[in-house]
């Protein structure tokens, strides 16, 4: 087992690596010199433009949006005590993108701007609510994932009837949007609206360690401990859906961070719930960063989703847990 | 007469008024649909009364048809085969690329129909004008309405002088390069387009950076659309808003730009006199 301050130093190192990276990248093709001045000594016009307006905004929103993803995957997995629970799986992205796309097409969110990350959020908090009743607060691996299968589909669906009945004939074409999400072209409209939420959601969850630590070992002994097991829950219902809610109202639904992460970080900080959250936020952030810069290098014309890209590694990696989930008799 | 020959000139016969029925007869049309916005707008222009039964949806909708209002005195239809069938079309106008089911159905079931593809050019809009007049027995309106375009543009067309750069953008940032009725309304309004600059000729997807980075003279971007979508909110960019704080108000590209129709004309004149406004900021 890595050293844990150790571990959180090189993870953070690897992030601010791949911020710069991602500040620097872009279609534009300003050289290093040139894009930093710009940056830093405002030097320029249209140089100061690209990167403060286009490209600081976007390598901004990818640590807030992984670090959340990666957060409230933890979160989820620790509470659960399921390696498969994830935002993105188990349907509370795309409620939460239900949510989005209902405040967008009904104005809600042309009159007032926090409608939209609102709508978002009470989205994600219905179905984290509807799956912790389905799936008890053991959190079943059969029933979790069947549950949020049904969930997802079903919002799936209605965001799809939303989108196909929108007046405006390029709604339809977003459905792939709100499925796979997209940093491309967002601004600081797009930062400041999700950074109250996501905020508070990580205030929410980031002191939520302890508990997660004590309920490994089980819930009367975590009872025991002081644990306030309804003041956990309620925490981690409130934080997940504001971590994803405002993510999805400003990028979409970007898959699999939230499973990913968790899984490769957990043997590193020797299976501790608690040391998970942190090293998985940053672990989201690099994952999400690095995600974000692919799309970049592999189509650049083409806006290639994001969720394309976190799928195509944690879509492989989804079926090698359910395979060793499986085989140790946990269904 | 051997059996086979004279099956022969059956089939042979049988071919013969087959033609002669897909071939413009004298008789004009006398029950014309139109099931495409373009198609919609040039039979508009060029039906006589009660010759043309119906229009598409699409063209009653202003902020796509620059003839909306005309439109609105002819039943709509949705370009599906079942609707324009039960109209008892003798003639069925449709764009080559738009209800291509529709199309294939009302063909079997021997309903004569006549594709247009999408204007491209200015000349495209001369030969489907004359075309139309063909189809519907309307020859010499057609030819009129040539000649008024041509003068009209002879009038509006902007020669010398220095050709500013402009960049059409749309939603997800698509712009329109050469060999588009875009293209040709710049150029006619003395205006470079700036896609060429931009390495993408044919027009394409221009990302913000690059656009930025370009710094056209002015920037033009499409009518929104009621409702809302991600691919139009890219033109609320802060970005775009701060590098178009320095241009001029640029007109925005209505109805007018999308079919080749004489009413380009009214775009060239809005982009000529936009032209005029930037003048002597050069």
């Amino acid at each position: 087992m890595l050293n844990f301050r150790l571990l959180l130093v090189l993870l953070s190192v690897l992030v601010a690596a791949l911020f710069g990276a991602s500040l620097l990248i872009g279609p534009a093709g300003l050289g290093v010199g040139t894009s930093l001045r710009a940056l830093l000594a405002g030097q320029g016009e249209a140089a100061v433009l690209v990167m403060r307006e286009i490209r600081l905004p976007r390598a901004l929103l990818g640590v807030m949006l992984g670090a959340s993803l990666g957060l409230s995957g933890a979160a989820m997995q620790g509470y659960l005590r399921n390696p498969l629970a994830e935002p993105g799986l188990i349907g509370v992205s795309s409620s939460a993108a239900l949510g989005a796309v209902i405040a967008l097409q009904t104005g809600l969110a042309a009159m007032v701007a926090l409608a939209l990350p609102l709508m978002a959020l009470a989205g994600a908090v219905l179905s984290v609510l509807l799956l912790l009743m389905l799936a008890g607060a053991r959190g079943a691996s059969l029933t979790l994932i069947l549950a949020g299968i049904a969930v997802s589909a079903f919002a799936g669906a209605l965001t799809s009837l939303a989108l196909n009945l929108s007046p405006n004939p390029y709604a339809a074409a977003e459905i792939v949007f709100w499925m796979l999400g997209s940093l491309s072209d967002r601004s600081f409209t797009h930062v400041w609206l999700a950074l109250p939420f996501m905020a508070l959601g990580w205030v929410l969850l980031a002191p939520l360690g302890r508990g997660l630590d004590a309920l490994t070992l089980g819930e009367d002994a975590a009872a025991a401990l002081g644990i306030r097991l309804t003041r956990l829950r309620l925490s981690l219902v409130l934080g997940t859906a504001s971590c994803v809610g405002a993510g999805v109202a400003v990028a979409g639904a970007v898959g699999f961070v939230g499973l990913v992460v968790p899984h490769l970080l957990r043997p590193a900080v020797g299976g501790r719930p608690g040391r998970l959250l942190p090293a998985s936020a940053l672990g989201g952030a690099a994952m999400l960063l690095a995600a974000d810069i692919a799309t970049r290098l592999i189509a650049p014309e083409r806006d290639l989703k994001l969720g394309v890209v976190t799928a195509l590694v944690g879509a492989p990696l989804f079926l090698h847990l359910i395979y060793k989930t499986r085989k140790e008799g946990m269904w | 007469m051997s059996a086979f020959a004279k099956a022969f000139r059956r089939r042979a016969v049988a071919l013969g008024v087959w033609l002669g029925a897909a071939l413009p007869v004298a008789a004009a049309p006398e029950r014309v649909v139109s099931l495409n916005l373009c198609t919609d707008q040039l039979a508009m222009l060029l039906a006589a009364p009660g010759q043309l039964v119906s229009v598409s949806f699409l063209s009653q909708r202003p902020r796509v048809s620059a003839m909306a209002d005309r439109a609105q005195d002819f039943p709509a239809n949705h370009g599906r085969a079942e609707e324009v069938f039960l109209m008892r079309p003798d003639l069925v106008l449709a764009g080559s690329y738009t209800s291509r089911a529709a199309v294939r159905m009302l063909r079997r079931l021997g309903v004569e129909v006549a594709e247009f593809p999408p204007e491209r050019s200015f000349a495209d809009i001369r030969a489907h004008l004359l075309r139309m007049g063909r189809l519907l027995g309307q020859g010499e309106r057609a030819k009129g309405l040539v000649a008024a375009f041509d003068a009209r543009l002879a009038d509006l067309r902007v020669t010398g002088g220095t050709r500013p750069s402009v960049a059409l953008y749309g939603p997800n940032g698509y712009t329109t390069g050469a060999g588009t009725l875009a293209d040709d309304i710049l150029d006619a309004a003395g205006f470079a387009n700036i896609a060429a600059k931009a390495g993408l000729p044919g027009g394409g997807t221009l990302s913000l950076e690059r656009l930025v980075m370009l710094r056209p003279d002015l920037i033009v971007t499409g009518a929104r659309y009621p409702g809302a979508s991600q691919a139009e909110a890219l033109l609320d960019h802060p970005a775009l808003a701060a590098l178009r704080a320095d241009l001029p108000e640029a007109p925005d590209t209505g109805p007018e730009w999308s079919c080749g129709t004489p009413f380009v004309l009214d775009a060239v004149a809005e982009m000529a006199a936009a032209r005029a406004a930037l003048e002597p900021r050069k």
